[in-house]
Protein backbone atom coordinates (compact mmCIF):
# COMPACT_ATOMS: atom_id res chain seq x y z
CA UNK A 1 0.00 0.00 0.00
CA UNK A 2 1.35 3.18 -0.78
CA UNK A 3 2.53 5.63 1.99
CA UNK A 4 -0.06 7.77 3.21
CA UNK A 5 0.00 11.55 3.08
CA UNK A 6 -0.85 12.51 6.41
CA UNK A 7 -0.69 10.00 9.41
CA UNK A 8 -2.01 11.32 12.78
CA UNK A 9 -1.58 9.41 16.12
CA UNK A 10 -2.74 9.78 19.56
CA UNK A 11 -2.89 13.95 18.64
CA UNK A 12 -3.56 16.39 21.42
CA UNK A 13 -4.24 19.91 21.89
CA UNK A 14 -5.21 21.70 25.29
CA UNK A 15 -6.10 25.23 25.50
CA UNK A 16 -5.80 26.60 29.21
CA UNK A 17 -7.41 23.81 31.05
CA UNK A 18 -9.39 22.18 28.73
CA UNK A 19 -8.34 19.87 26.24
CA UNK A 20 -9.53 20.20 22.61
CA UNK A 21 -8.44 17.46 21.02
CA UNK A 22 -8.38 14.23 22.76
CA UNK A 23 -6.52 11.46 20.94
CA UNK A 24 -6.56 11.01 17.38
CA UNK A 25 -5.60 8.73 14.98
CA UNK A 26 -6.54 8.52 10.89
CA UNK A 27 -4.63 8.78 8.10
CA UNK A 28 -5.18 10.63 4.57
CA UNK A 29 -3.83 8.66 1.47
CA UNK A 30 -3.34 9.37 -1.63
CA UNK A 31 -5.66 10.39 -3.98
CA UNK A 32 -8.81 10.21 -1.58
CA UNK A 33 -10.66 13.31 -0.01
CA UNK A 34 -11.09 12.93 3.90
CA UNK A 35 -13.43 14.51 5.53
CA UNK A 36 -13.48 15.57 9.66
CA UNK A 37 -16.87 15.85 10.38
CA UNK A 38 -18.35 17.34 13.93
CA UNK A 39 -20.32 19.84 15.54
CA UNK A 40 -19.04 23.33 16.07
CA UNK A 41 -16.09 23.35 19.18
CA UNK A 42 -15.03 19.43 18.36
CA UNK A 43 -11.90 20.03 17.32
CA UNK A 44 -11.90 19.83 13.71
CA UNK A 45 -10.09 23.32 13.03
CA UNK A 46 -7.91 22.86 15.76
CA UNK A 47 -6.66 19.50 14.01
CA UNK A 48 -6.49 21.37 10.75
CA UNK A 49 -4.40 24.07 12.81
CA UNK A 50 -1.55 21.02 13.98
CA UNK A 51 -1.34 19.99 11.07
CA UNK A 52 -0.24 23.10 8.77
CA UNK A 53 1.94 24.26 11.30
CA UNK A 54 -0.61 27.21 13.26
CA UNK A 55 -0.93 25.30 16.44
CA UNK A 56 2.00 23.31 18.18
CA UNK A 57 1.33 19.53 19.12
CA UNK A 58 0.90 18.73 22.58
CA UNK A 59 1.21 15.28 22.45
CA UNK A 60 1.12 12.06 19.80
CA UNK A 61 2.15 11.85 16.15
CA UNK A 62 1.82 13.79 13.01
CA UNK A 63 3.30 13.62 9.77
CA UNK A 64 2.99 14.84 6.38
CA UNK A 65 4.39 13.51 3.38
CA UNK A 66 5.90 10.98 5.93
CA UNK A 67 7.70 14.31 7.20
CA UNK A 68 6.58 15.13 11.22
CA UNK A 69 4.87 18.40 11.54
CA UNK A 70 7.43 20.46 13.21
CA UNK A 71 9.87 23.13 13.05
CA UNK A 72 12.33 21.56 11.49
CA UNK A 73 10.47 20.43 8.34
CA UNK A 74 7.32 22.99 8.36
CA UNK A 75 8.63 24.80 5.23
CA UNK A 76 9.14 21.69 3.47
CA UNK A 77 5.40 20.69 4.22
CA UNK A 78 3.85 24.28 3.58
CA UNK A 79 5.84 24.53 0.17
CA UNK A 80 3.47 21.33 -0.82
CA UNK A 81 0.26 21.84 0.68
CA UNK A 82 -2.69 24.15 -0.44
CA UNK A 83 -4.21 25.48 2.70
CA UNK A 84 -8.04 27.02 2.20
CA UNK A 85 -9.63 28.47 5.68
CA UNK A 86 -12.47 29.23 6.68
CA UNK A 87 -12.33 32.67 7.20
CA UNK A 88 -11.68 34.36 4.28
CA UNK A 89 -8.23 36.55 4.14
CA UNK A 90 -7.62 38.13 0.69
CA UNK A 91 -5.87 41.01 0.39
CA UNK A 92 -8.21 43.55 -0.08
CA UNK A 93 -6.53 46.46 -1.25
CA UNK A 94 -4.50 43.83 -4.35
CA UNK A 95 -6.49 42.90 -7.65
CA UNK A 96 -8.13 39.47 -7.89
CA UNK A 97 -4.85 38.57 -9.90
CA UNK A 98 -2.57 40.26 -8.00
CA UNK A 99 -3.53 38.43 -4.72
CA UNK A 100 -2.58 35.22 -6.56
CA UNK A 101 0.78 36.76 -8.32
CA UNK A 102 1.85 37.93 -4.78
CA UNK A 103 0.92 34.61 -3.32
CA UNK A 104 2.84 32.72 -6.11
CA UNK A 105 5.64 34.65 -5.18
CA UNK A 106 5.83 33.94 -1.37
CA UNK A 107 6.63 30.00 -2.96
CA UNK A 108 8.93 31.18 -5.39
CA UNK A 109 7.12 31.44 -8.32
CA UNK A 110 7.76 34.37 -10.05
CA UNK A 111 7.44 35.89 -13.68
CA UNK A 112 6.43 34.11 -16.83
CA UNK A 113 5.58 30.86 -14.85
CA UNK A 114 3.62 32.74 -12.06
CA UNK A 115 1.90 35.17 -14.46
CA UNK A 116 1.16 31.89 -16.95
CA UNK A 117 -0.31 29.59 -13.28
CA UNK A 118 -2.22 33.03 -12.78
CA UNK A 119 -4.10 32.62 -15.85
CA UNK A 120 -4.67 28.83 -15.62
CA UNK A 121 -6.41 29.37 -11.85
CA UNK A 122 -8.46 32.62 -12.85
CA UNK A 123 -9.95 30.25 -15.55
CA UNK A 124 -10.36 27.42 -13.12
CA UNK A 125 -12.33 29.63 -10.61
CA UNK A 126 -14.06 31.60 -13.13
CA UNK A 127 -12.77 34.93 -12.40
CA UNK A 128 -10.80 35.43 -15.48
CA UNK A 129 -13.22 38.35 -16.25
CA UNK A 130 -12.67 39.80 -13.22
CA UNK A 131 -9.13 39.63 -12.80
CA UNK A 132 -8.78 43.06 -12.29
CA UNK A 133 -11.29 43.92 -10.08
CA UNK A 134 -10.72 44.74 -6.29
CA UNK A 135 -11.68 42.02 -3.86
CA UNK A 136 -14.30 44.16 -2.15
CA UNK A 137 -16.13 44.11 -5.31
CA UNK A 138 -16.74 40.24 -5.30
CA UNK A 139 -19.39 38.15 -4.30
CA UNK A 140 -18.97 35.75 -1.32
CA UNK A 141 -19.30 32.74 -4.12
CA UNK A 142 -16.17 34.61 -6.10
CA UNK A 143 -13.91 34.85 -2.73
CA UNK A 144 -14.26 31.47 -1.95
CA UNK A 145 -13.22 30.39 -5.72
CA UNK A 146 -10.66 32.63 -5.03
CA UNK A 147 -9.18 31.37 -1.82
CA UNK A 148 -9.67 28.07 -3.44
CA UNK A 149 -7.61 28.93 -6.31
CA UNK A 150 -4.84 30.63 -3.95
CA UNK A 151 -4.10 27.63 -2.41
CA UNK A 152 -3.83 25.90 -5.69
CA UNK A 153 -1.00 27.89 -6.63
CA UNK A 154 1.55 26.28 -6.18
CA UNK A 155 0.04 22.58 -7.52
CA UNK A 156 0.11 21.26 -3.89
CA UNK A 157 -0.45 17.46 -3.17
CA UNK A 158 -2.45 17.51 -0.67
CA UNK A 159 -5.39 20.89 -0.36
CA UNK A 160 -6.46 21.37 3.29
CA UNK A 161 -9.91 22.82 3.04
CA UNK A 162 -11.67 24.35 6.27
CA UNK A 163 -15.43 24.57 5.78
CA UNK A 164 -15.28 25.68 2.13
CA UNK A 165 -18.71 26.35 1.42
CA UNK A 166 -19.98 27.78 4.78
CA UNK A 167 -22.44 30.80 4.02
CA UNK A 168 -22.66 30.38 0.25
CA UNK A 169 -25.81 30.22 -1.59
CA UNK A 170 -26.22 26.24 -3.72
CA UNK A 171 -25.33 27.67 -6.91
CA UNK A 172 -21.88 28.86 -5.27
CA UNK A 173 -21.98 25.61 -3.39
CA UNK A 174 -22.66 23.52 -6.49
CA UNK A 175 -19.64 25.26 -8.47
CA UNK A 176 -17.10 24.64 -5.59
CA UNK A 177 -17.82 20.97 -5.49
CA UNK A 178 -17.63 20.54 -8.81
CA UNK A 179 -14.42 22.26 -8.99
CA UNK A 180 -13.38 20.18 -5.67
CA UNK A 181 -14.37 16.88 -7.62
CA UNK A 182 -11.89 18.15 -10.63
CA UNK A 183 -9.17 18.31 -8.53
CA UNK A 184 -9.62 15.07 -7.05
CA UNK A 185 -10.15 13.77 -10.54
CA UNK A 186 -6.87 14.96 -11.40
CA UNK A 187 -5.03 13.21 -8.36
CA UNK A 188 -4.87 16.10 -5.46
CA UNK A 189 -5.43 14.16 -1.86
CA UNK A 190 -8.16 16.36 0.25
CA UNK A 191 -8.59 16.88 4.01
CA UNK A 192 -11.94 18.19 4.32
CA UNK A 193 -13.90 19.69 7.19
CA UNK A 194 -17.34 20.54 7.12
CA UNK A 195 -20.65 20.35 9.01
CA UNK A 196 -22.71 19.77 5.83
CA UNK A 197 -23.80 16.78 6.02
CA UNK A 198 -24.28 17.02 1.87
CA UNK A 199 -21.12 18.35 1.41
CA UNK A 200 -19.45 15.24 3.18
CA UNK A 201 -21.81 13.06 1.25
CA UNK A 202 -20.81 14.06 -2.19
CA UNK A 203 -16.74 14.57 -1.74
CA UNK A 204 -15.38 11.88 0.79
CA UNK A 205 -14.35 9.09 -0.31
CA UNK A 206 -13.91 8.27 3.75
CA UNK A 207 -14.72 10.66 6.78
CA UNK A 208 -14.27 10.59 10.84
CA UNK A 209 -16.88 12.07 12.94
CA UNK A 210 -15.38 14.18 15.86
CA UNK A 211 -17.47 15.14 19.06
CA UNK A 212 -15.80 16.51 22.28
CA UNK A 213 -12.28 16.36 20.54
CA UNK A 214 -12.47 12.58 19.98
CA UNK A 215 -13.05 10.41 16.83
CA UNK A 216 -16.26 8.38 17.34
CA UNK A 217 -16.79 7.08 14.30
CA UNK A 218 -14.78 6.58 10.94
CA UNK A 219 -15.71 5.20 7.58
CA UNK A 220 -17.57 5.54 4.24
CA UNK A 221 -20.43 7.48 4.15
CA UNK A 222 -22.48 4.30 3.03
CA UNK A 223 -21.14 2.29 5.96
CA UNK A 224 -21.60 5.17 8.29
CA UNK A 225 -25.27 5.28 7.34
CA UNK A 226 -25.74 1.50 7.27
CA UNK A 227 -24.21 1.01 10.56
CA UNK A 228 -25.48 3.94 12.85
CA UNK A 229 -29.04 4.52 11.21
CA UNK A 230 -29.70 1.78 8.32
CA UNK A 231 -30.82 2.30 4.82
CA UNK A 232 -34.10 3.58 5.30
CA UNK A 233 -35.93 6.73 7.61
CA UNK A 234 -39.73 7.18 7.97
CA UNK A 235 -40.47 10.31 9.82
CA UNK A 236 -44.29 10.91 11.25
CA UNK A 237 -45.50 14.15 11.91
CA UNK A 238 -46.86 14.10 15.00
CA UNK A 239 -48.05 18.04 16.06
CA UNK A 240 -47.40 20.06 19.31
CA UNK A 241 -49.34 17.20 21.25
CA UNK A 242 -46.25 15.58 23.58
CA UNK A 243 -49.34 12.96 24.14
CA UNK A 244 -49.89 11.88 20.52
CA UNK A 245 -45.94 11.85 20.37
CA UNK A 246 -45.86 9.54 22.45
CA UNK A 247 -48.65 7.25 20.93
CA UNK A 248 -46.85 7.22 17.76
CA UNK A 249 -43.95 6.36 19.52
CA UNK A 250 -45.11 3.39 21.16
CA UNK A 251 -46.92 2.62 18.02
CA UNK A 252 -43.43 2.36 16.19
CA UNK A 253 -41.89 0.78 18.38
CA UNK A 254 -43.82 -1.91 18.46
CA UNK A 255 -43.02 -2.43 14.69
CA UNK A 256 -39.23 -2.75 15.36
CA UNK A 257 -36.48 -0.88 14.51
CA UNK A 258 -34.94 2.21 16.85
CA UNK A 259 -37.45 5.19 17.00
CA UNK A 260 -36.35 8.95 18.45
CA UNK A 261 -38.96 11.71 19.06
CA UNK A 262 -37.99 14.95 17.94
CA UNK A 263 -40.38 18.51 18.68
CA UNK A 264 -43.17 17.81 16.50
CA UNK A 265 -42.11 14.30 14.77
CA UNK A 266 -41.23 10.83 15.46
CA UNK A 267 -38.43 9.24 13.66
CA UNK A 268 -38.56 5.58 12.98
CA UNK A 269 -34.76 4.40 11.85
CA UNK A 270 -35.12 1.00 9.68
CA UNK A 271 -32.19 -1.18 9.11
CA UNK A 272 -31.94 -3.58 6.71
CA UNK A 273 -33.69 -6.38 8.26
CA UNK A 274 -36.81 -4.61 8.68
CA UNK A 275 -39.43 -4.95 5.72
CA UNK A 276 -40.27 -1.42 4.70
CA UNK A 277 -43.85 -2.18 2.95
CA UNK A 278 -44.89 -3.86 6.12
CA UNK A 279 -44.01 -0.90 8.20
CA UNK A 280 -45.59 1.47 6.42
CA UNK A 281 -48.46 -0.75 5.63
CA UNK A 282 -49.08 -0.80 9.55
CA UNK A 283 -48.28 2.81 9.55
CA UNK A 284 -51.00 3.74 6.97
CA UNK A 285 -53.16 6.45 8.90
CA UNK A 286 -50.21 8.66 9.98
CA UNK A 287 -49.10 11.70 8.02
CA UNK A 288 -45.86 10.29 6.87
CA UNK A 289 -42.77 10.33 4.67
CA UNK A 290 -40.65 7.80 3.96
CA UNK A 291 -37.00 8.57 2.68
CA UNK A 292 -33.71 7.36 2.28
CA UNK A 293 -31.46 7.68 5.28
CA UNK A 294 -28.57 10.09 5.38
CA UNK A 295 -25.21 11.42 6.66
CA UNK A 296 -26.96 13.82 8.44
CA UNK A 297 -28.94 10.92 10.32
CA UNK A 298 -25.92 9.77 11.25
CA UNK A 299 -24.20 12.71 12.68
CA UNK A 300 -27.68 14.19 14.89
CA UNK A 301 -27.62 10.17 16.20
CA UNK A 302 -23.94 10.31 16.89
CA UNK A 303 -23.41 13.19 18.58
CA UNK A 304 -26.97 14.70 19.67
CA UNK A 305 -29.03 17.21 18.64
CA UNK A 306 -28.88 19.77 21.27
CA UNK A 307 -27.46 22.88 20.25
CA UNK A 308 -23.68 23.47 20.56
CA UNK A 309 -21.56 26.87 21.84
CA UNK B 1 12.48 27.34 -5.01
CA UNK B 2 10.73 28.64 -1.72
CA UNK B 3 12.32 31.63 -1.24
CA UNK B 4 14.46 32.14 2.20
CA UNK B 5 14.70 34.98 4.76
CA UNK B 6 16.28 37.72 2.20
CA UNK B 7 13.31 36.55 -0.69
CA UNK B 8 10.10 35.96 1.71
CA UNK B 9 11.51 39.37 3.66
CA UNK B 10 11.12 41.24 -0.17
CA UNK B 11 8.10 39.04 -0.96
CA UNK B 12 6.36 40.62 2.27
CA UNK B 13 7.49 44.02 1.43
CA UNK B 14 6.24 43.70 -2.05
CA UNK B 15 2.64 42.69 -0.63
CA UNK B 16 2.85 45.81 1.17
CA UNK B 17 4.13 48.49 -1.39
CA UNK B 18 1.51 46.99 -3.95
CA UNK B 19 -1.50 47.25 -1.58
CA UNK B 20 -0.39 51.13 -0.68
CA UNK B 21 0.25 51.93 -4.30
CA UNK B 22 -3.48 53.12 -4.87
CA UNK B 23 -3.21 54.99 -2.12
CA UNK B 24 0.09 56.77 -2.25
CA UNK B 25 -1.29 60.55 -2.85
CA UNK B 26 -2.80 60.48 -0.26
CA UNK B 27 -0.26 58.59 2.44
CA UNK B 28 2.27 61.02 1.19
CA UNK B 29 0.65 64.24 1.88
CA UNK B 30 0.12 62.96 5.24
CA UNK B 31 3.77 61.75 5.83
CA UNK B 32 4.97 64.74 4.87
CA UNK B 33 2.81 67.88 5.43
CA UNK B 34 3.32 67.10 9.27
CA UNK B 35 7.07 67.51 9.44
CA UNK B 36 7.14 70.60 6.69
CA UNK B 37 4.14 72.60 9.05
CA UNK B 38 6.83 72.09 12.26
CA UNK B 39 9.48 73.12 10.47
CA UNK B 40 8.08 76.62 8.47
CA UNK B 41 5.95 77.62 11.54
CA UNK B 42 8.61 76.52 14.83
CA UNK B 43 11.49 77.03 12.42
CA UNK B 44 10.86 80.35 10.85
CA UNK B 45 7.85 81.21 13.16
CA UNK B 46 9.43 80.64 16.56
CA UNK B 47 12.68 80.87 15.75
CA UNK B 48 12.53 84.50 15.19
CA UNK B 49 12.41 84.50 19.01
CA UNK B 50 14.83 82.02 19.94
CA UNK B 51 18.71 82.62 20.35
CA UNK B 52 20.05 79.01 20.00
CA UNK B 53 23.63 80.09 18.94
CA UNK B 54 24.83 82.43 21.55
CA UNK B 55 28.18 81.60 20.33
CA UNK B 56 27.55 83.34 16.95
CA UNK B 57 28.34 80.21 14.83
CA UNK B 58 26.18 80.99 12.50
CA UNK B 59 23.36 78.52 13.43
CA UNK B 60 19.80 79.56 13.00
CA UNK B 61 17.05 78.06 14.57
CA UNK B 62 15.77 76.43 11.35
CA UNK B 63 19.09 75.11 10.47
CA UNK B 64 19.03 73.07 14.17
CA UNK B 65 15.60 72.18 13.90
CA UNK B 66 15.61 70.56 10.26
CA UNK B 67 17.86 67.30 10.66
CA UNK B 68 15.70 66.71 14.42
CA UNK B 69 12.52 67.18 11.99
CA UNK B 70 13.78 64.65 9.64
CA UNK B 71 14.53 62.19 12.47
CA UNK B 72 11.12 62.78 14.04
CA UNK B 73 9.31 62.53 10.58
CA UNK B 74 10.95 58.81 9.91
CA UNK B 75 10.01 57.99 13.77
CA UNK B 76 6.42 59.06 13.05
CA UNK B 77 5.90 57.28 9.56
CA UNK B 78 7.62 53.98 10.98
CA UNK B 79 5.05 53.98 14.13
CA UNK B 80 1.88 54.36 12.02
CA UNK B 81 3.02 51.86 9.28
CA UNK B 82 4.14 49.72 12.17
CA UNK B 83 0.82 50.05 14.44
CA UNK B 84 -2.22 50.68 12.90
CA UNK B 85 -1.25 49.05 9.89
CA UNK B 86 0.43 45.88 10.45
CA UNK B 87 -2.30 45.60 13.60
CA UNK B 88 -4.63 45.79 10.58
CA UNK B 89 -2.81 42.85 8.73
CA UNK B 90 -2.30 40.96 11.95
CA UNK B 91 -6.25 40.54 13.00
CA UNK B 92 -8.41 42.19 10.89
CA UNK B 93 -7.31 41.09 7.48
CA UNK B 94 -5.70 37.82 9.07
CA UNK B 95 -3.29 38.74 6.04
CA UNK B 96 -0.25 37.42 8.43
CA UNK B 97 -2.67 33.95 8.92
CA UNK B 98 -2.83 34.13 5.03
CA UNK B 99 1.41 34.30 4.35
CA UNK B 100 2.01 31.76 7.30
CA UNK B 101 0.48 28.76 5.18
CA UNK B 102 3.21 29.42 2.76
CA UNK B 103 6.93 28.99 2.60
CA UNK B 104 7.38 32.24 4.59
CA UNK B 105 7.53 32.51 8.07
CA UNK B 106 6.90 34.78 10.98
CA UNK B 107 10.60 36.14 10.80
CA UNK B 108 10.10 36.76 7.19
CA UNK B 109 6.76 38.78 8.13
CA UNK B 110 8.14 40.86 10.54
CA UNK B 111 11.13 41.59 8.64
CA UNK B 112 8.99 42.82 5.61
CA UNK B 113 6.60 44.59 7.16
CA UNK B 114 9.24 46.48 9.11
CA UNK B 115 11.30 46.86 6.03
CA UNK B 116 7.85 48.18 4.46
CA UNK B 117 7.45 51.05 7.16
CA UNK B 118 11.37 51.89 6.86
CA UNK B 119 10.62 52.55 3.53
CA UNK B 120 7.92 54.71 4.06
CA UNK B 121 10.48 56.87 6.79
CA UNK B 122 12.68 56.99 4.16
CA UNK B 123 10.11 58.46 1.30
CA UNK B 124 9.44 60.99 4.19
CA UNK B 125 13.06 61.54 5.42
CA UNK B 126 14.18 62.72 2.19
CA UNK B 127 11.25 64.41 1.34
CA UNK B 128 11.88 66.93 4.38
CA UNK B 129 15.74 67.06 3.77
CA UNK B 130 15.10 68.01 -0.16
CA UNK B 131 13.04 71.04 1.61
CA UNK B 132 15.72 71.26 3.57
CA UNK B 133 17.96 71.97 1.20
CA UNK B 134 16.09 73.56 -0.99
CA UNK B 135 15.60 76.47 2.21
CA UNK B 136 19.58 75.86 2.53
CA UNK B 137 19.26 74.74 6.12
CA UNK B 138 21.58 71.84 5.04
CA UNK B 139 24.82 72.40 2.95
CA UNK B 140 26.89 69.61 4.00
CA UNK B 141 27.75 67.23 1.39
CA UNK B 142 27.17 64.38 4.43
CA UNK B 143 23.85 65.11 4.33
CA UNK B 144 23.40 62.63 1.42
CA UNK B 145 23.87 60.39 4.03
CA UNK B 146 20.64 61.31 5.88
CA UNK B 147 18.21 58.75 3.52
CA UNK B 148 19.72 56.27 4.91
CA UNK B 149 19.85 57.55 8.11
CA UNK B 150 15.97 57.70 7.83
CA UNK B 151 15.91 53.92 6.84
CA UNK B 152 17.40 52.93 9.87
CA UNK B 153 15.75 55.12 12.11
CA UNK B 154 12.54 53.40 9.98
CA UNK B 155 13.55 50.18 11.00
CA UNK B 156 14.16 50.99 14.65
CA UNK B 157 10.68 52.55 15.55
CA UNK B 158 9.27 49.83 13.02
CA UNK B 159 10.16 47.04 14.51
CA UNK B 160 9.22 48.89 18.20
CA UNK B 161 5.99 49.00 16.73
CA UNK B 162 5.78 45.55 15.80
CA UNK B 163 6.13 44.81 19.21
CA UNK B 164 3.39 47.03 20.37
CA UNK B 165 1.33 46.33 17.50
CA UNK B 166 1.84 42.03 19.12
CA UNK B 167 0.47 43.15 22.19
CA UNK B 168 -2.62 45.28 21.27
CA UNK B 169 -6.46 44.03 21.86
CA UNK B 170 -8.04 46.92 19.97
CA UNK B 171 -6.59 50.06 17.59
CA UNK B 172 -7.59 52.38 21.13
CA UNK B 173 -4.20 50.85 22.35
CA UNK B 174 -2.22 52.32 20.36
CA UNK B 175 -3.25 55.84 21.75
CA UNK B 176 -1.19 55.18 25.13
CA UNK B 177 1.62 54.59 22.79
CA UNK B 178 1.70 57.90 20.65
CA UNK B 179 1.08 59.84 23.78
CA UNK B 180 3.32 58.33 26.75
CA UNK B 181 6.12 56.88 24.14
CA UNK B 182 6.02 58.85 20.97
CA UNK B 183 5.26 61.91 21.68
CA UNK B 184 7.39 62.33 24.69
CA UNK B 185 10.69 61.23 22.51
CA UNK B 186 9.26 63.75 20.11
CA UNK B 187 9.88 66.54 22.63
CA UNK B 188 12.83 65.62 24.90
CA UNK B 189 15.34 63.96 22.22
CA UNK B 190 17.15 67.53 21.48
CA UNK B 191 15.08 68.28 18.67
CA UNK B 192 13.98 71.43 19.66
CA UNK B 193 16.53 72.25 22.44
CA UNK B 194 19.83 71.28 22.74
CA UNK B 195 20.20 68.48 25.80
CA UNK B 196 22.76 70.71 27.60
CA UNK B 197 20.38 72.98 28.65
CA UNK B 198 18.51 69.93 31.15
CA UNK B 199 19.59 69.37 34.33
CA UNK B 200 21.76 66.44 34.42
CA UNK B 201 19.43 63.83 35.69
CA UNK B 202 17.04 64.73 32.38
CA UNK B 203 19.73 64.87 30.24
CA UNK B 204 20.48 61.08 31.83
CA UNK B 205 16.81 60.16 30.56
CA UNK B 206 17.14 61.88 27.50
CA UNK B 207 19.82 59.50 26.67
CA UNK B 208 18.20 56.47 26.97
CA UNK B 209 15.21 57.67 24.39
CA UNK B 210 16.48 55.68 20.93
CA UNK B 211 15.08 59.16 19.08
CA UNK B 212 18.01 61.18 20.54
CA UNK B 213 20.58 59.14 18.91
CA UNK B 214 18.58 59.96 15.74
CA UNK B 215 18.20 63.08 16.17
CA UNK B 216 22.63 63.50 17.06
CA UNK B 217 22.99 61.27 14.06
CA UNK B 218 20.53 63.06 11.78
CA UNK B 219 22.12 66.52 12.89
CA UNK B 220 25.49 65.09 12.57
CA UNK B 221 25.13 64.42 8.90
CA UNK B 222 23.77 67.73 8.44
CA UNK B 223 26.43 69.30 10.15
CA UNK B 224 29.00 67.14 7.97
CA UNK B 225 30.84 66.49 11.57
CA UNK B 226 30.31 62.46 11.04
CA UNK B 227 32.65 60.94 13.50
CA UNK B 228 33.03 58.87 16.82
CA UNK B 229 30.42 60.27 18.20
CA UNK B 230 27.88 59.56 14.76
CA UNK B 231 29.54 56.01 14.93
CA UNK B 232 28.20 55.32 18.58
CA UNK B 233 24.51 56.98 18.05
CA UNK B 234 24.52 54.77 14.93
CA UNK B 235 25.57 51.63 17.67
CA UNK B 236 23.03 52.20 19.96
CA UNK B 237 20.31 52.42 17.20
CA UNK B 238 21.40 48.97 15.93
CA UNK B 239 21.42 47.65 19.01
CA UNK B 240 17.81 48.79 19.78
CA UNK B 241 16.91 47.32 16.09
CA UNK B 242 18.09 44.38 17.04
CA UNK B 243 16.29 43.86 19.73
CA UNK B 244 13.44 44.97 19.20
CA UNK B 245 13.07 43.08 15.69
CA UNK B 246 13.70 39.66 18.04
CA UNK B 247 11.27 40.69 20.50
CA UNK B 248 8.59 41.11 18.06
CA UNK B 249 9.34 38.22 15.88
CA UNK B 250 8.81 36.39 19.54
CA UNK B 251 5.71 37.94 20.04
CA UNK B 252 4.20 37.86 17.00
CA UNK B 253 4.62 34.42 16.76
CA UNK B 254 3.21 33.86 20.40
CA UNK B 255 0.28 35.10 19.06
CA UNK B 256 -0.20 34.02 16.03
CA UNK B 257 1.01 30.26 16.80
CA UNK B 258 -0.84 28.94 19.63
Amino acid sequence: MEAPIVAAAGLRKRYDKHEVVCGVDFTVRPRECFGLLGPNGAGKTTTIRMLTGFAPIDAGTLSVFGLPVGPADVRAIKSRIGVAPQEENLDPDLTVAKNLLIYASYFGIRGGDARARVAELLAFAALADRAADRIPTLSGGMKRRLVLARALVNRPRLLVLDEPTTGLDPQARHLVWERLRELKRSGVAMLLTTHYMEEAAQLCDRLVVMNHGRIIAEGTPRDLIERYVGREVVEIATGDDPGERARVAARCRALGGRVEEVGDHVLLYLDGAADARAVLAALASETLTHRRATLEDVFLTLTGRELRE
Amino acid sequence: MTPGFLGGTLCVWRRDMESWRKYWKASLVGALGEPILALVAIGYGLGRFVDIDPGGAGVGYAQFLAPGILASAAMNAASFEATFGSFTRMTEQKTYDAILATPIGIREIVAGDALWAATKATLSGTAVLLVAVAAGLVRSPAACLLPAVALVVGLVFATMGLVVASRAQAYDFFTYYFTLVIAVMYFFSGIFFPLASLPGWARAVAWCLPLTHAVALSRACAAGTVGGAALLHLGVLVFVLGTSYALAVRLVGRRLIV
